[in-house]
């Protein structure tokens, strides 16, 4: 057999696996990436020490266990406090200026991951004096993260870099103000938590969620294939009052969804877009 | 010699320590009619703006990019792994990118390129490995190696560093062990072809 007839191949090894996590589990990786996926499915078939992708079918239909790990390799949940602090700076600058005109108003986190992002955000709003007055939704599709995020306890060791990126954010207090510490952890605080609701929520699956003012999907949608970029960009933009904001990941994009030109661009680095009033 | 003979449809490059002099003299080589694409995994520091694409943009007639999600691959321009991101390229030749955890201590890591890209190009795929401090990129160009692409690695007296050069050589025998300039060359006389 030849080398490309084996790439093809295991591409059609690839594809059976994901019609068969969907049949059986109703995750649909089927328009994910398709280089990403195939090297997470190749990371755990080598750990596991399976000779063939093919092999790992058995086990993922008959062990829900295996599932769930799997399920684990394919979400990548890489996260940090204040990413891009350039990009929260002008979240500071740009959306909660616009926030501030409702007299109440919603903000999504569409695959927060651990939650990280989402107490980022609850610190701006604190520093802004918009908390009470802003109910945040926070969701994911991987149950054992999402827990993660509603605990908000982080490892010790990476406070630093959470304190350097909030403060080139703009923070304004001292970003210890936010935490409390035990040995290993430290624990974001509970005022921060109180205006939060974590809910799962399947972007490939599940529906609009109503009436946003400002959605945040950061790093989720590069694991998509266009097709499903271009669903999940209708979904926010479905999701989204009139003059509501998006904010994507830093390199991502929207120029090659169909709904592009009913967005315009607020943030260009920043990949910040306000939804027009058609 | 039919490796030189034969059509490619895309470079790819890593480098770590010592690389941005590297690619530098490589690409001071390129003559106007070089057409291939090239994608670079370059190691720098994260949270630092990479110096790179200054750097290239003034030997190239294409766009020289921090490579975007979904971008489509193009003739003659230079895509760049952001810092921070694996750069992956999908089997319709379009750009992916990863925030996944570090490959080899690094993100960008080169074999995470290498071994993407040659699956989607297989034998028209030319890799090279530069001057650097670590291994990453030793399995990538056995990968290439493998699906009969064309392997080039900077011979190690010739870098900055040649840990990386090195592990290359050793991990995947290459077709050609050679100095900067005469990568430079090669590269050129390859797109003349294409
Ligand atoms: C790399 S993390 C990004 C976290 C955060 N937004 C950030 O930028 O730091 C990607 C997240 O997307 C989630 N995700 C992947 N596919 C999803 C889907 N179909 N629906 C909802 N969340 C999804 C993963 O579980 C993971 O937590």
């Amino acid at each position: 057999m030849n080398e490309v007839e084996q790439v093809e191949n295991e591409r059609l090894e690839v594809q059976l696996l994901l019609e068969a996590i969907y049949l059986r589990y109703g995750y649909d990786f089927r328009k994910y990436a398709s280089a990403h996926t195939k090297r997470r499915l190749e990371h755990r078939r080598a750990l596991e020490g399976l000779p063939n992708l093919a092999a790992m079918q058995h086990l993922l239909i008959y062990d829900e266990t295996f599932f769930n790990r799997v399920l684990l390799d394919l979400s990548i949940n890489v996260t940090e406090m204040f990413r891009d602090p350039w990009f929260y700076k002008s979240v500071r600058e740009l959306v909660v200026p616009y926030l501030k005109t409702y007299p109440f108003a919603k903000v999504w986190h569409a695959g927060c991951s651990a939650g990280q992002e989402v107490y980022s955000m609850g610190i701006v709003l604190q520093e802004e004096g918009m908390k009470e007055r802003v109910q945040m939704y926070a969701t994911d599709f991987n149950e054992l993260i999402l827990a993660k995020a509603k605990d908000g306890i982080y490892p010790m060791n990476l406070v630093r870099e959470y304190t350097a990126n909030y403060q080139q954010a703009g923070g304004k207090s001292s970003f210890s103000d936010y935490y409390t510490a035990d040995y290993d952890n430290v624990v974001m605080k509970r005022f921060l938590k109180e205006q939060v609701l974590f809910s799962s929520h399947n972007l490939v699956t599940d529906g609009v969620f109503g009436e946003m003012n400002t959605i945040f999907c950061r790093n989720v949608l590069i694991y998509f294939n266009r097709d499903l970029q271009n669903r999940v960009l209708n979904l926010f933009y479905e999701s989204l009052c009139p003059g509501g904001f998006l904010c994507l990941g830093s390199k991502e994009n929207i120029k090659f969804s169909d709904v592009a030109h009913k967005f315009e661009v607020v943030a260009e680095r920043e990949k910040i877009y306000r939804k027009k009033r058609m | 010699m039919d490796k030189i003979i034969q059509k490619y449809e895309a470079i790819v490059i890593g480098a770590s320590a010592g690389g941005l002099i590297a690619l530098h003299r490589i690409f001071s080589q390129r003559c106007l009619d070089f057409n291939l694409p090239v994608l670079i995994a370059q190691h720098i520091c994260p949270n630092r703006e990479s110096l790179l694409p200054e750097l290239l943009r003034q030997h190239c007639t294409g766009t020289v990019k921090d490579a975007e999600d979904k971008d489509v691959i193009t003739s003659g321009n230079v895509y760049i792994a952001p810092s921070n991101y694996h750069l992956l390229v999908e089997p319709d030749k379009s750009i992916a990118l990863s925030v996944e955890g570090r490959v080899n201590f690094s993100r960008p890591s080169i074999d995470v390129l290498f071994e993407t890209a040659s699956e989607a190009y297989c034998d028209a795929l030319v890799g090279i490995i530069l001057s650097g401090a670590n291994s990453d990129g030793a399995y990538g160009v056995s990968q290439i190696k493998k699906r009969a692409g064309l392997t080039i690695v900077q011979s190690p007296d010739s870098a900055e560093f040649d840990t990386m050069p090195k592990a290359a050589i050793e991990a995947s025998n290459p077709d050609f062990i050679l100095s900067l300039d005469e990568i430079g060359i090669l590269l050129n006389t390859l797109c003349n072809r294409g």
